[in-house]
């Protein structure tokens, strides 16, 4: 099967991801393989099956609440495409504001 | 090149003995790097100042007599997805190609602690995302034993870099066999240690489920050694476990009575490149004529673990890779028309072909209406890969597999059929997914000479195992001495 370019246009709009005309096309037919070649776990009976997320123990690791010290202000903003050496600068999302 | 040693065991024996000081091995080794690095370019980045002041500061401290770690003075190459203070950390992607970690990885901070040298990061595919390094953002890296071919892949460049004798030690990181593959097709030794024996803390996620770090070495004891200076519980990872870590260089002399290797028929069938299975076949009759029983044993899901791999792997990547947004960190668009458009353009520019791809077939298998077609299903044949290895491993101390189906192959050769590659993790996957210990160790060449790599796995932490088996292999054989032809270059 081949995803079709409006198909792959919703998976890229959801992954946040903006495509080429060209690249719909291109990753459509790629796609389509890669989930063709999955399907053959359909050939398996899995009802009785537990699902295993995680090949650790499941368990929560606690730790007391206690303050420590955190990263300082300059180095988190450091890699900021955009900052004012306060704050991260993002752009205005709010019409009028 | 000369008879400088390769081996990290024989270093630090030099250096305790004063033969070489950590300041002339250094040395030795970035000149190394200039003879050869040009024709491999392992290297995204290489820290030469860095790396002579610790040394300098090795070398003194061992003139006071101070006590210096396991590792004082050798040098490692770092793969460039893990975070190093000071250095660049890129994941060989435009979208870090800017990115300065303001922490050390939970590895990092124990090579510090024993005084390793950290040489220089190395290539991989991008995010870890290949088997080849050809999706690399950078550049390609070449194999060293032929420089047409690849090294493998995801840690492509640190594989090489051992393998073309740079440096004697280097990490990885395994996801679905990104340090087993590698290691076999530049002929060393590599593993992937049990899921929670090495913290991931630093390590930039991929799919957090699967990913482990372990080590490249030249040889199965600076493996092991390596591979004990990692270990260790770590509560930054919260899937670091906290059981004790075996002097593992100590145990691989004792002598393994009644050593019992299963093997699985099918991997000597279809699928595989005729001399790879011969190559590995006469592995195990050495390992016979040494003394191992060798039962075939049934893994009846491990044929399913290439698709079951590529939905899990692919849906955790999409979660994890959905942090890098142009914000806080990473590549963000010039122009852009509102925030969302900010996200798209963002992550278009910055993101590689592969990467894109699993993205989207993780958002795809995570999207609602296909959750349980793919991803739940996904998890259940997970489940059932697991539970073929625990029965298996009732009857066998350790499963015997080639590394790859086939050895290294030309550089472009499989650039354009993606699911082509999957293929090449078809030995190395189910370990990420059943979460168990495996290494890949080298056992011979093809008849154009590029390595074969020989896969023992075993039981969740019995990484012991693993080690004393390659161990019992690699001194009935000479296949680790071997060096690529690099006089040539």
């Amino acid at each position: 099967m081949s995803l079709s370019p409006d198909d792959v246009l919703k998976v890229a709009r959801l992954s946040r991801l903006k495509l080429t005309p060209e690249e719909l096309e291109r990753f459509g037919g790629q796609l389509g393989q890669i989930l063709d070649y999955v399907h053959q776990l359909d050939e398996i009976e899995t009802s009785a099956v537990e699902p295993m997320a995680h090949a650790g123990a499941l368990l929560n690791v606690f730790r007391a609440d206690e303050p420590a010290e955190s990263l300082d202000r300059r180095e988190a903003l450091k890699n900021a495409p955009k900052a004012d050496g306060k704050y991260f600068l993002v752009p205005q999302i709010l019409e009028g504001a | 090149m000369s008879a400088f040693p390769i081996s990290a065991r024989q270093l630090l024996q030099q250096m305790q003995s004063g033969h070489l000081s950590s300041v002339e091995v250094v040395q030795q080794t970035l000149a190394r790097v200039d003879q050869t690095e040009s024709h491999i370019q392992a290297f995204l980045g290489i820290d030469r100042e860095g790396a002579l002041k610790a040394a300098v500061d090795v070398d003194r401290r061992r003139a006071s007599g101070e006590s210096l770690g396991r590792l004082a003075g050798i040098p490692i190459a770092i793969k460039d997805n893990l975070c190093v203070r000071g250095w660049q950390t890129t994941c060989a992607s435009r979208m870090l190609a800017d990115f300065s970690p303001p922490y050390d990885a939970h590895v990092i901070e124990r090579l510090r602690a024993e005084d390793a040298i950290l040489i220089g990061r190395t290539n991989l595919d991008e995010f870890a995302m290949g088997s080849s390094c050809e999706n690399s953002a950078f550049q390609k890296t070449h194999n060293p034993w032929q420089l047409d071919a690849v090294p493998g892949g995801s840690s492509g460049g640190s594989a090489a870099a051992v393998g073309a004798g740079m440096v004697p030690l280097a990490l990885g990181s395994d996801t679905g066999g990104s340090i087993r593959q590698p290691a076999s097709f530049c002929g060393i030794v590599g593993m992937k240690p049990t899921y929670g024996r090495i913290s991931r803390y630093g390590l930039i996620a991929f799919a957090s489920s699967l990913d482990q770090i372990g080590p490249f070495a030249r040889n199965v004891p600076d493996a092991a050694l390596l591979l004990e200076v990692l270990s260790g519980h770590d509560r930054r990872d919260s899937t670091s476990v906290n059981v004790p870590v075996p002097d593992w260089t100590k145990r691989l002399d004792q002598p393994w009575k009644s050593l019992k290797i299963g093997i699985v028929p099918e991997h000597f069938g279809a699928g595989v490149d005729e001399e790879v299975a011969q190559t590995v076949m006469r592995a195990v009759d050495l390992f016979r004529m040494l003394g191992a029983t060798v039962n075939e044993v049934s893994l009846p899901h491990a044929k399913y673990g290439v698709a079951a791999y590529y939905i899990i792997a692919p849906s955790e990547a999409s979660s994890n890779l959905a942090r890098y947004d142009g914000i806080h960190y990473g590549h963000r668009a010039a122009e852009f028309s509102n925030l969302v458009d900010l996200y798209e353009t963002s992550r278009a520019e910055g993101f590689g072909d592969e990467v894109k791809r699993r993205i989207m077939i993780g958002t795809y298998a995570l999207s609602s209406g296909y959750y349980d077609a793919y991803y739940l299903k996904a998890l259940k044949v997970r489940r059932l890969i697991a539970n073929d290895f625990q029965q298996a491993f009732e009857n066998v101390d350790v499963i015997l597999t080639p590394t790859s189906p086939t050895p290294a192959y030309p550089l472009g050769a499989q650039v354009s059929d993606p699911l082509k590659m999957y293929m090449d993790d078809m030995y190395t996957v189910p370990a990420n997914l059943a979460g168990i210990p495996g290494i890949s160790v080298p056992c011979g060449f093809s008849s154009s000479g590029l390595p074969i790599g020989l896969q023992l796995l075993g039981p969740a932490f019995e990484e012991d195992r693993l080690l004393k088996t390659a161990y019992m292999y690699e001194q009935a054989t000479d296949w680790h001495t071997r060096s690529p032809a690099l006089s040539t270059f």
